[in-house]
């Protein structure tokens, strides 16, 4: 299982043609208490950087970027009554959204696992 | 507004500072200040914390000064507050304390503030004031500039100030020092804390039963740290603050009172007794007095939004139909409500509570309703 993040802190979980697309631990703890998520409807088409979905914490909005082209098809409705769950599983239970990829070949451009934590430590 | 802070200008910090970095706080820029936003449990249990037991927030930013008459007299330094602010400062029975404005020749709001007529023995003509740290500077040179000969402005930046609120504020604060208990909400005494100086009002910020402690700033430590031992009391960041004040509908200076708006506007008439009203004699009396007589053309309301959605300082509000009738000063979710809480104004036509208005966030209109306030009740000792 393939997993690369953005410089924005959002992570892409590959599945097959889609990857699931969340925001990092890091993220969550920088936000504090999640209160609210947006997500896109599903059928939307993103490109690679643009606004996603917009999550809320108690003190400000955030958007969450597009990590790859594609098709948004599925999105993690369970956030509505509990948005909580971005900050307690952000890399599981705490998903946004599962985007089908336009182009496999944009992957090359984020960050691995590793290279993430490294810019992480340089924050 | 808090003031433009220029970058190369090194963050000044309160006498709590170092225990804040202790506590593991996440330390924010705020007036000028480097301030706690949260401790690392967060705002949402902070916020709830303080409903629920008792908060400690570190609030030494804020501008501490006394007014102080030659003379020794009261009506002498009550006077001179008087043609600054709309209150009724001559009527202050010793130790009481009040809510204002420092109002502009134009009826606008200069700054909010605390005035206390101070009680001590040997202080008569004394009166203890404090105003937000993003606008003391201000408010002082507007104060001193306004002095009449025999009256003086005594900065007080030697001292700490540090709030304690929650329903069980009374009762820790009261082990400490039994005195407090006693003391009526807006009311003020000088108590000895673990042998710490210490002038104690029964007030606060967040709705709830609490009391400003302010001491000399090199106490502030100690006392934090020993009302800190009661497991009753946990430390709160300015992120519960503002939530906190939110829900209990009060004004956060620069966002839902500024030069802009009047007292009548921002639903502050309560804070304007009736001597002053009539008689007038303050700045802007002129036009408070007519918005009074008439009403003003728009006012600060609560607004409750449907579902999950929080709409923050700025969004738009709009009739159901499409017309622009005001915008949001305050907003975000309500913690102790479970869902989203806003303030702002709207045009008279739409302010009664119930009306059905859109708030436009992120471009789209989001329903909410016009709702009475506070949106958490008060829960002051009367």
């Amino acid at each position: 299982m393939t997993t690369r993040y953005t410089k924005d802190h959002e992570y892409i979980r590959i599945e097959g043609d889609a990857g699931i697309v969340g925001i990092t631990d890091y993220a969550q703890s920088q936000l504090g208490d999640v209160v609210f998520v947006e997500l896109p409807s599903i059928g939307k088409t993103v490109k690679k950087g643009d606004e996603a979905a917009v999550v809320e914490s108690v003190k400000a909005a955030s958007e969450i970027y597009a990590p790859v082209s594609g098709e948004v098809v599925e999105v993690n409705s369970d956030l509505e009554a509990s948005p909580g769950t971005v900050n307690e599983d952000p890399a599981g239970r705490g998903w946004f959204m599962k985007i089908r990829l336009a182009d496999q070949g944009e992957l090359d451009g984020l960050l691995t696992e590793e290279q993430y934590q490294d810019f992480v430590k340089s924050l | 507004m808090a003031e433009p802070v220029r970058a190369d200008e090194p963050l000044l910090k309160t006498p709590l500072h170092a225990e804040h970095v202790a506590l593991g706080a996440r330390m924010v820029p705020f007036a000028g200040y480097d301030m706690p936003v949260q401790y690392p449990t967060g705002i949402l249990t902070e916020h709830n914390w303080t409903r629920e037991h008792a908060g400690l927030f570190d609030v030494s930013h804020m501008g501490q000064a006394f007014l102080i008459a030659d003379d020794k007299s009261h009506e002498t330094v009550a006077r001179a507050l008087e043609a600054l602010i709309p209150a009724d400062v001559l009527n202050l029975k010793p130790n009481q304390q009040r809510y204002s404005q420092l109002l502009a020749d134009d009826g606008g709001i200069l700054d909010d503030l605390m005035v206390t007529r101070v009680g001590a023995p040997g202080h008569e003509g004394w009166l203890y004031l404090v105003v937000n740290a993003s606008m003391k500077e201000q408010d002082y040179a507007h104060i001193e500039a306004r002095l009449p000969a025999g009256v003086t402005l005594k900065r007080k930046d030697d001292l700490g100030l540090m709030a304690l609120q929650g329903p069980s504020a009374a009762a820790v604060l009261a082990r400490k020092a039994p005195a407090v208990a006693d003391l009526a909400f807006m009311m003020s005494a000088d108590v000895q804390i673990d042998g710490i100086w210490c002038h104690v009002s029964r007030s606060g910020y967040t709705g709830e039963d609490g009391f400003e402690i302010s001491c000399q700033g090199g106490d502030a430590p100690t006392l934090w740290t020993a009302l800190l031992t009661d497991p009753e009391v946990k430390p709160i960041g300015l992120g519960a603050r503002d939530s906190l004040r939110l829900e209990a509908g009060l004004c956060l200076y620069g966002h839902d009172i500024d030069t802009t708006t009047s007292p009548i506007e921002a639903g502050l008439i309560w804070s304007i007794q009736k001597r002053r009203r009539e008689e007038g004699g303050f700045p802007g009396a002129d036009r408070v007095q007519r918005e009074i007589k008439e009403g003003p053309a728009r006012v600060r309301v609560g607004l409750k939004p449907e579902g999950r959605a929080p709409a923050r300082e700025g969004a738009v509000i709009a009739t159901p139909d499409g017309r622009e009738v005001g915008i949001v000063t305050s907003g975000g979710f309500g913690p102790t409500v479970n869902g989203p809480v806003a303030m702002g104004y709207v045009s008279k036509d739409v302010a009664a509570t119930g009306t059905d208005l859109h708030l436009i966030v992120r471009g789209k209109p989001i329903p909410a309703k016009v709702a009475a306030m506070p949106f958490a009740p008060h829960r002051y000792k009367r």
